[in-house]
């Protein structure tokens, strides 16, 4: 009999806030899971500390919620020594881009094979409303009465910048997309960043309005598809143009001519192509890009391990009488 | 030729070599006590070498160091004073004279005396010719002149390089005067040049001319011979604290079918143990360099959750980073092994000095209620035998343990009677994986207890129908769920507590060596095993009765500590840190022991002990 999202929905009461993004990404990806035929016991999802982090409890698989900022490490750990299991991390853009900055990207570098979930709603929700590492200059909260006086993260230039193989942006209340990234996601091997929009309503409702607001959505959306011209608006009126200096604008696509538009490429060797898309907005407030921003193949950190483990046993497996006694011996006789 | 030397026999000796850190001490030290080891004499070693990678040549503070104590009988320590130092420039006299016995023999490098390194070395005259040696038998050899001279002729050979095979030089001089075989030396530098063959062609000529100018010179009239010591019988090697847990660590992959994982970040003293594991993939064993020890500590846990043995490598630093870490690992009841190379602190202290003042961090450095199992090694091999427990015991109670080795056993060697590989504990019967329901119900139940051990299941991604969540939230007795019940959370916190108090039911009870009928007993943990044996011998010699009882399991205690402590009308406790043991055993039991402490960096001296002793003894000292 083949599984439903029920066979992947546990029985622990689910506790976010009425109306949390977190839900509709919980249910999509429960949803999701059945298409992927792998076995309900070779996935495991972990998590560090967050709202977003409380995901794995909710899921029917195994399950590991661990400490703030550190699942990438932890995940590795599990995946390096099982190549086998489905790895998913869930973390949201304080836990990995604050405290686990450092993880996320040599996780990213290395090319482990996990599937990142990064729900980015700018604010620690957890902690009840302080800005995080995505949170736009300026952003009042408890903690910043006067406004944040930092810079944020670009979480997409982030990743590009940090060698990550599969690139990816999507949004909570977008079923369709979000299980289209993450179908594309599950067919390739190395790490999977996906960020996805999450709307924090009691702390920062509507920060992506542009994205998803039914006036606005169609004005902001830039909808990458590979091999095709960036184009977006209702009637596909604007575009993307290179400029002389690399970086890339948008267009009214009637003044410069169809055929200055740039055609997106994911899998383009070189990450510069997909690192200017990232740039074209930074906080979504204006056109920005959603989907596929990069692809490509590497090895994994857990296949160039196996196969030094394996090149060294060629010789034969390792023998640890013939270890202990390898370098200068004596002996001693009775 | 010069007529045919006398050998004399002397049952043992302490030799210090010191120069640069770009000399190559530790490499000599290291082949000479190879070469001493083969011989079948008893040794132990003390490198010291300074924290700077490349120290300024000839500055006091470039100084590296390295001692080496051989016997025709077993020894414990690398020794107080040496009996021969080494020093190849001034800098290397100035900083190690003082610890020479009187009446030492130096043996100088006459060409390193000029007026520079004087200078450098804050001489305003020259130690050599100005009576400051007179005490000792000064052996003067010009070790440049006589190095460029045996190695005229090499093809291919910088000046530069010839230089710097003075060190083998040196070795040949001092394989000559104790006489060390030679064929061993000579295959070994062919080995590690290899691929430089006029390199190794000028190693193994200065080598052979320093043995041949110790044989033909007028200097020395003399050579001496040690004879093996009356060890058991067995196959031997020499092995530093680092290899053997390294090796511990295969063993425990070996001998429990568990795959071996090691994630550390680079760190001194316990860099070595991540490089010396990190050869041996032919086990099945994966190494990995993490971008910090939280993610090393991170990498670990999240292998065990997976069914392997994770294992975190550190030094003091290191630890209060894993912290975190740890108390997850404690939480959610998981095997994985923590090794503390312990440091002198705090901070970044002394990197490259030994100390043992991590003991409370083990003990009590994490948030919350957290107690875990500590253990630590006495001696160099028992590093091997101490990660073989400390597996057993994370992998049968499910739990992180932390061992404390510390930089003195680290990197001091010691000869080791190989075990027989068939009778090293039998891991794979001590904890099973959970491959079914567990619960009368047909669920799973991730938090329900052994009766006996109060380990909770061990059910690992990839097994069907046992699929659970665990994290650090407090968990319901029993099924796991999530639980902020204020008597469950009283109760899972007694639990942990007990599953690690228990241990003491399953490790050996605290065994007395020494007087049975002592008044005194010396308690002790860690690396200061062999001075405090010394000590202890060399009371006992005096007429003076002494008990000795060294602690390798720190927590829980052997059962039978508070009962032991208390049979003796007086219990000392010496330390290098401010007396952590002393603190926790006279909290655990109320008994009034007292402590002696020193932290230098360097390791006790058994005479220093010796003294404490006879001051506890009553006896003068
Ligand atoms: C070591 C540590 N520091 C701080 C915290 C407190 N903390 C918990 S969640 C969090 C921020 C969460 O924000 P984010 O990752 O954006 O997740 P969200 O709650 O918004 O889903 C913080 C600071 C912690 N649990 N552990
Ligand atoms: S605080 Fe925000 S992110 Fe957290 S559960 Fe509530 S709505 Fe969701």
């Amino acid at each position: 009999m083949p599984l439903t999202k029920k066979d992947y929905t546990s029985d622990q009461d689910v506790r976010w806030c009425p109306g949390c993004g977190d839900y509709a990404v919980l249910a999509a990806v429960q949803t999701f899971m059945p298409e992927l035929g792998i076995p309900r016991e070779n996935t495991v999802f972990i998590s560090g500390i967050g709202c977003s982090s409380r995901f794995p409890y909710y899921m029917e698989t195994y399950g590991f919620h661990t400490i703030h900022g550190r699942a990438p490490a932890i995940a590795t750990g599990l995946s390096v020594t099982r190549p086998n299991l489905d790895v998913w991390v869930v973390t949201g853009d304080g836990d990995a881009l604050s405290i686990g900055g450092n993880h996320l990207i040599h996780a990213m570098r290395r090319n482990v094979n996990l599937t990142i979930l990064l729900f980015n709603n700018q604010i620690y929700g957890l902690t009840k409303g302080q800005y995080s590492p995505t949170s736009e200059l300026g952003k009042v909260t408890k903690s910043t009465p006067f406004g944040s006086a930092d810079y944020p993260f670009n979480p997409v230039s982030l990743a590009l910048g940090a060698e990550c193989s599969f690139v990816a942006r999507t949004i909570d209340s977008d079923r369709a997309h979000l299980t289209e990234i993450l179908r594309k996601a599950s067919k390739h091997k190395g790490t999977k960043f996906i960020e996805i929009y999450q709307n924090c309503n009691i702390f920062n409702d509507d920060a992506f309005i542009a994205l998803t607001g039914r006036d606005t959505k169609k004005l902001n959306q830039i909808r990458l598809e590979h091999g095709k011209p960036v184009r977006f608006g209702p009637n596909n009126e604007r575009g993307v143009t290179a400029s002389h200096d690399g970086t890339l604008r948008i267009v009214d696509v009637e003044e410069v001519g169809e055929d200055r538009l740039v055609i997106h490429d994911e899998r383009a060797l070189d990450a510069a192509h997909a690192f200017a898309l990232s740039r074209l907005s930074h906080t979504p407030t204006g056109p920005t890009p959603i989907g596929m921003f990069r692809q490509v193949d590497r090895p994994t950190y857990e296949e160039l391990l196996d196969r030094q483990v394996a090149q060294a046993r060629q010789k034969g497996p390792g023998d640890l009488n013939r270890l202990l006694r390898s370098g200068d011996t004596w002996d001693v006789v009775a | 030729m010069a007529a045919p030397k006398t050998v004399q026999e002397i049952d043992k000796v302490v030799i210090r070599l010191a120069g640069d850190s770009g000399d190559g001490m530790q490499v000599t030290g290291d082949r000479f006590t190879n070469a001493t080891a083969v011989l079948g004499n008893d040794l132990a070693t003390l490198p010291d070498f300074p924290a700077e990678i490349r120290a300024p040549a000839g500055t006091l503070f470039g100084v590296s160091g390295f001692q080496l104590h051989f016997a025709d009988h077993d020894i414990l320590t690398p020794g107080d004073s040496p009996n021969v130092l080494v020093a190849m420039n001034p800098a290397a006299l100035k900083t190690n004279l003082g610890d020479l016995l009187p009446g030492g023999i130096v043996i100088a490098n006459t060409d390193a005396f000029e007026d520079r390194n004087l200078a450098k070395a804050e001489y305003t005259s020259n130690p050599l010719t100005d009576g400051t040696l007179q005490d000792y038998q000064l052996f003067e050899v010009p070790l440049n002149k006589l190095t460029l001279g045996a190695l005229e002729g090499i093809k291919g050979l910088s000046q530069k390089e010839a230089l710097r095979s003075k060190n083998m030089f040196a070795l040949g001089l001092l394989s000559w005067m104790f006489s060390r075989p030679v064929e061993g030396t000579e295959d070994w530098v062919s080995r590690k040049f290899g691929s430089r063959p006029e390199i190794a062609e000028a190693n193994v000529k200065a080598f052979r001319a320093g043995y041949a100018f110790g044989e033909t010179t007028e200097v020395f009239t003399h050579s001496y011979s040690i004879k093996p010591a009356k060890l058991a019988p067995g196959t031997y090697r020499n092995v530093t604290g680092n290899t053997a847990l390294a090796y511990g660590l295969v063993a425990a992959g070996e001998r429990s079918g568990v795959q071996v994982f090691l994630a550390g970040y680079p760190i001194t003293p316990a860099s070595d143990v991540l490089h010396e594991l990190s050869r041996h993939k032919s086990f099945g064993i994966k190494t990995m360099q993490a971008e910090d020890e939280i993610s090393a500590a991170g990498a670990a846990l999240g292998a065990s959750f997976g069914g392997s043995l994770g294992v975190t490598i550190t030094s003091g630093p290191g630890l209060d980073l894993k912290a975190e870490t740890i108390s997850l690992g404690i939480s959610v009841e998981l095997p994985m092994l923590v090794f503390d190379i312990q440091r002198a602190g705090p901070s970044t202290g002394m990197p490259t000095k030994t100390e043992q003042a991590d003991l409370m961090l083990a003990m009590y450095g994490r948030h919350g209620e957290s107690p875990l199992p500590i253990l630590a090694p006495r001696s160099p091999s028992d590093c091997f035998d101490i990660v073989l427990e400390a597996a057993r015991i994370a992998l049968k109670y499910r739990t992180p343990v932390i061992v404390l080795s510390d930089a003195f056993l680290a990197t001091g060697a010691e000869p080791w009677k190989l075990p027989d590989v068939d009778e090293l504990p039998d891991l794979s019967r001590v904890f099973e994986f959970t491959t079914a329901s567990n619960h009368e119900s047909g669920e799973f139940w991730p938090f329900l207890r052994d009766p006996v051990t109060l380990a909770r299941p061990w059910a690992i991604p990839g097994t069907p129908g046992l699929e659970h969540r665990i994290g650090g939230l407090e968990k319901s007795d029993g099924r796991g769920d999530i639980s902020y019940d204020p008597d469950n959370h009283d109760r899972m916190v007694r639990l942990r507590a007990a599953k690690i108090a228990g241990i003491a039911r399953d490790i050996p009870a605290a065994e007395v060596t020494g007087d049975a009928d002592a008044d005194v007993l010396v308690l002790g943990w860690g690396s200061t095993y062999g001075p405090i044996r010394a000590a202890c011998r060399r009371v006992r010699t005096k007429g003076h009765k002494v008990a000795q009882l060294h602690l390798r399991h720190l927590n829980p205690f052997p059962a039978n500590l508070g009962d032991v402590l208390r049979s003796y009308s007086s219990v000392v406790i010496p330390e290098i840190n401010l007396g952590q043991l002393l603190r926790l055993v006279r909290a655990e039991y109320l008994v009034d022991a007292h402590g002696y402490q020193k932290v230098t960096g360097a390791p006790f001296k058994a005479g220093e002990l010796e003294s404490v002793l006879l001051h506890h003894l009553g006896g003068a000292s």
